[in-house]
């Protein structure tokens, strides 16, 4: 009695219809000779009656599904006996409804088992059996119902075709909906957990000020002050880090594009960019050790053999990393945006005369920079929303510094420890991880929103 | 699978040179391939492409102040033979060019030539304009800015100014220099190309079909044009219109599957063509 068995039935069913259907439109039209008389190829009929049989009956399906455990608990405790029910809170009363739920399924059940118990678990049982029986009734019945619906409707002039297009685009647009629709959630709860939090502590403070140390006392006896939510010095800690990288990132990338598409011969580049790209496929978890372990104490002896003082978790032990783990993101935009640029327009510099590092720096690049600078763009926006490595790598310590020797922290390092470990849901402290998730989602957006626009426009300029 | 590439390629041309065997008895070109007054010449010009031949011992001059035309059906060689004057064949991987090619009586191929300063003697107008992706004046000014033809900025203005001139864009566009090449309409933009030429002032200018993208009054633009630069320079065109190869052009050369038919006058190719394969294309028999 599982509802996927269902599941398949179903879709035999419009296997089935899909065949009827076909047959009924060509015996409609008056045998296979004859199907130019039908308004769309047979085909058509057979999907509009697959349709008709398959999308009702599961669309049925689904909605019972989710609502039958619902119905089914009300039921349930609408049966209980009233003294049992009486003044439970609610919390109290879930609790009692899992027990009931354990019991059916025979699990085990935290409170003692009382019969009261014992007979609504009975009736939870048998409600479900009935529900299951119900809906393989009702949606073969649909199913039924469709195929009927499509038979009696198959003749010569149906316009199957519109039909079945016209059903397929509304189900497309169902599913890209899905995830504009999941997107825009998690936007919305984002912002309203950010307001609960500026309810809290005022944007004032959160954007303007220097000092951040988000400790709250989380239990009555602990000492800790109320906290200080002034992200300056994560966003600082952020930008530094950021241009650390792509002062790696952009110098390395765009070079070797530049050599990958202008000088690299055939064989060269088909062995190099495929290891170029091999970087963006190392999990950044890899890219975070080695920071920590190698590159990180590196520069540390590095620094103390040259009498500098570094910190043990520095921000350019990070920026380094996390420009590497850049390099093929810039490399890869700036070479298919360099490979974009038509061949007439070298062809047209070096019949003018143009050596090819002329023709490179005065008509390749011009022409590619505005792809370059989109591509440079998102590149920046991975880095700001890079996590892995500057976790691992850059520290915690909210320190308002512009030494890159100094241990900093960033936006990402802070909402993951800000949630790591036991928090209350509605305490500042939480609420604030939020509030920086926002402003972080807020800076990527904008950069991906200029970067894409600039990429388009440069790509309509030689389409 | 390379020997197979090999095989296949060699199969082709074994076959296309057995179809000219059969059109063609005389491999000799009809016609004088010389002029009394040579700025380009060129002896026995074999071009291959990988395994491939595409221009066969072709032996021809271009003269000074001589309109040149070279027609032929599509796929003959003539773009591939333009190419060949410049240097831009470089440019692509497997093309090999043997045989003479001289400009002034410097062979161009020859081993310590470097192709860059020919390009600017020998200067190209392509079939689809190319204009840069930058101002009007910056394309005008990109070669001598490079070649370093101008002191300061107010010979550079002048030269810009007397190349749109020449070209006959200049009346069009001199309130709008700082704007994008680019936006031009095509027969502009194509004008544009041609003001870029001769702004290095080059001594052959070589343009593949300029024409076929414009529209009937900007070609007579440019062809008057055309006219107009052989008082000063060498020209070889390739062009698909017979009327604009009669109305331009000085010599005719009829180009077939990679050999050099026959070449003459103008007005004698087009009147009374001596091979049989010229009178065929030029009365439209094929091609
Ligand atoms: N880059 C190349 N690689 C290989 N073969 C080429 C290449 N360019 C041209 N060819 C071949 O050389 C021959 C001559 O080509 P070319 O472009 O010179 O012809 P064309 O006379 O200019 O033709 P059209 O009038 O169509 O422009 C053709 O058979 C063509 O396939
Ligand atoms: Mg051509």
């Amino acid at each position: 009695m599982y509802s996927w068995i269902l599941m398949l039935v179903v879709l035999a069913a419009m296997a089935g219809a899909y065949q009827i259907g076909r047959q009924r439109a060509i015996a409609s039209a008056g045998g296979p000779t004859r199907i130019k008389q039908l308004h769309s190829l047979p085909t058509y009929y057979g999907l509009y009656a697959a349709l008709w049989a398959g999308l009702p009956a599961l669309m049925l399906m689904g909605l019972w599904i989710g609502l039958q455990d619902q119905i089914v608990i009300g039921l349930v405790t609408s049966h209980l006996p009233t003294e049992m029910v009486a003044g439970l809170s609610e919390g109290r009363l879930g609790l009692l409804i899992n027990d009931i739920r354990n019991l059916a399924t025979g699990n085990i059940v935290s409170a003692e088992v009382t019969p009261e118990i014992q007979a609504a678990a009975d009736q939870y049982n048998r409600l479900n059996l009935i529900s299951q029986w119900a809906m393989w009734a009702v949606v073969l019945a649909a199913a039924l119902a469709g195929l009927a619906y499509a038979w009696m409707r198959t003749q010569p002039r149906l316009r199957a075709r519109n039909r079945v297009e016209s059903a397929f685009t509304v189900i497309l647009i169902i599913f890209s909906s899905i995830a504009i629709l999941t997107t825009l959630g998690i936007v919305l709860s984002v912002l309203f957990e950010s307001l609960l939090f500026f309810q809290k502590v005022s944007p004032l403070e959160f954007f303007f000020g220097a000092n951040w140390s988000p400790q709250i006392a989380l239990r009555a006896d602990q000492v800790g002050a109320s906290g200080s939510f002034g992200a300056i010095p994560l966003f600082t800690g952020t930008l530094m880090v950021s241009l650390i990288s792509m002062l790696v990132a952009v110098p390395i990338g765009l070079l070797s594009a530049i050599y990958l598409s202008e000088y690299a011969h055939r064989k060269v580049r088909a062995i190099a960019k495929p290891t170029l790209e091999i970087l963006a496929g190392i999990p950044t978890v890899v890219y975070g050790f080695f920071a920590a372990l190698t590159v990180a104490p590196f520069i540390r002896d590095l620094g103390m053999s040259l009498g500098l003082d570094v910190a043990s978790e520095s921000a350019l032990a990070a920026g380094l990393v996390m420009g590497i783990m850049i390099i093929p993101f810039v490399s890869s935009l700036s070479d298919d945006v360099i490979n974009a640029v038509p061949q007439s327009l070298r062809d047209g510099s070096y019949a003018l005369g143009a050596t090819q590092s002329e023709t490179i720096r005065r008509v390749v690049i011009p022409a590619a920079l505005p792809g370059i600078v989109g591509g440079i763009l998102l590149a920046v926006s991975r880095a700001i929303g890079e996590t892995m490595i500057v976790v691992m790598a850059a520290g915690l310590a909210a320190n308002l510094t512009a030494n890159p020797l100094d241990s900093v922290t960033t936006v990402t390092v802070q909402i993951v420890t800000l949630l790591t470990g036991d928090q209350e849901f509605d305490s500042a402290k939480t609420l604030a991880a939020f509030a920086l998730g926002l402003t972080l989602f807020l800076v990527t957006l904008t950069l991906n929103v200029i970067a894409l626009s600039i990429v388009r426009k440069y790509r309509e300029q030689y389409e | 699978m390379n020997t197979l590439v090999e095989t296949m390629d060699k199969t082709t041309g074994a076959i296309s040179s057995a179809d000219l065997a059969q059109d063609r008895p005389s491999a000799a070109t009809v016609g004088d391939v010389t002029v009394a007054d040579p700025r380009m010449t060129c002896r026995n010009v074999d071009v291959w492409y990988g395994a491939k031949q595409a221009i066969k011992g072709v032996s021809l001059d271009i003269g000074k102040n001589e309109v040149l035309s070279m027609i032929g059906p599509s796929g003959c060689g003539k773009s591939t033979f333009l190419r060949c004057l410049n240097r831009m064949n470089d440019t692509i991987d497997g093309c090999r060019v043997t045989g003479s090619i001289k400009l002034d009586e410097q062979d161009i191929y020859d081993k310590g030539l470097d192709p860059v300063p020919l390009r600017a003697q020998v200067g190209m107008v392509f079939q689809k304009p190319n204009p840069f992706p930058k101002s009007i004046y910056e394309n005008v000014a990109y070669g001598p800015r490079i070649h370093g033809l101008t002191n300061n900025k107010a010979e550079l203005d002048e030269l810009v100014e007397t190349s749109l001139q020449k070209a006959g864009l200049w009346n069009e566009v001199k309130d709008r220099l700082d704007q994008p090449g680019t936006g031009l309409s095509g027969g502009q933009q194509q004008r544009l190309c041609i003001a870029r030429t001769i702004a290095v002032s080059p001594e052959v200018i070589l343009m593949d079909e300029p024409c076929s993208a414009l529209d009937p009054i900007a070609t007579a633009i440019i062809e008057e044009l055309i006219d107009e630069l052989r008082a000063n320079y060498s020209i070889a065109i390739v062009t698909h219109s017979m009327q604009q190869a009669a109305r331009v052009s000085q010599r005719t050369a009829y180009f077939h599957l990679g050999d050099l038919i026959e070449v003459g006058e103008t007005n004698q190719i087009f009147t009374n063509p001596q091979h049989r394969l010229t009178e065929d294309y030029i009365t439209g028999r094929f091609g």
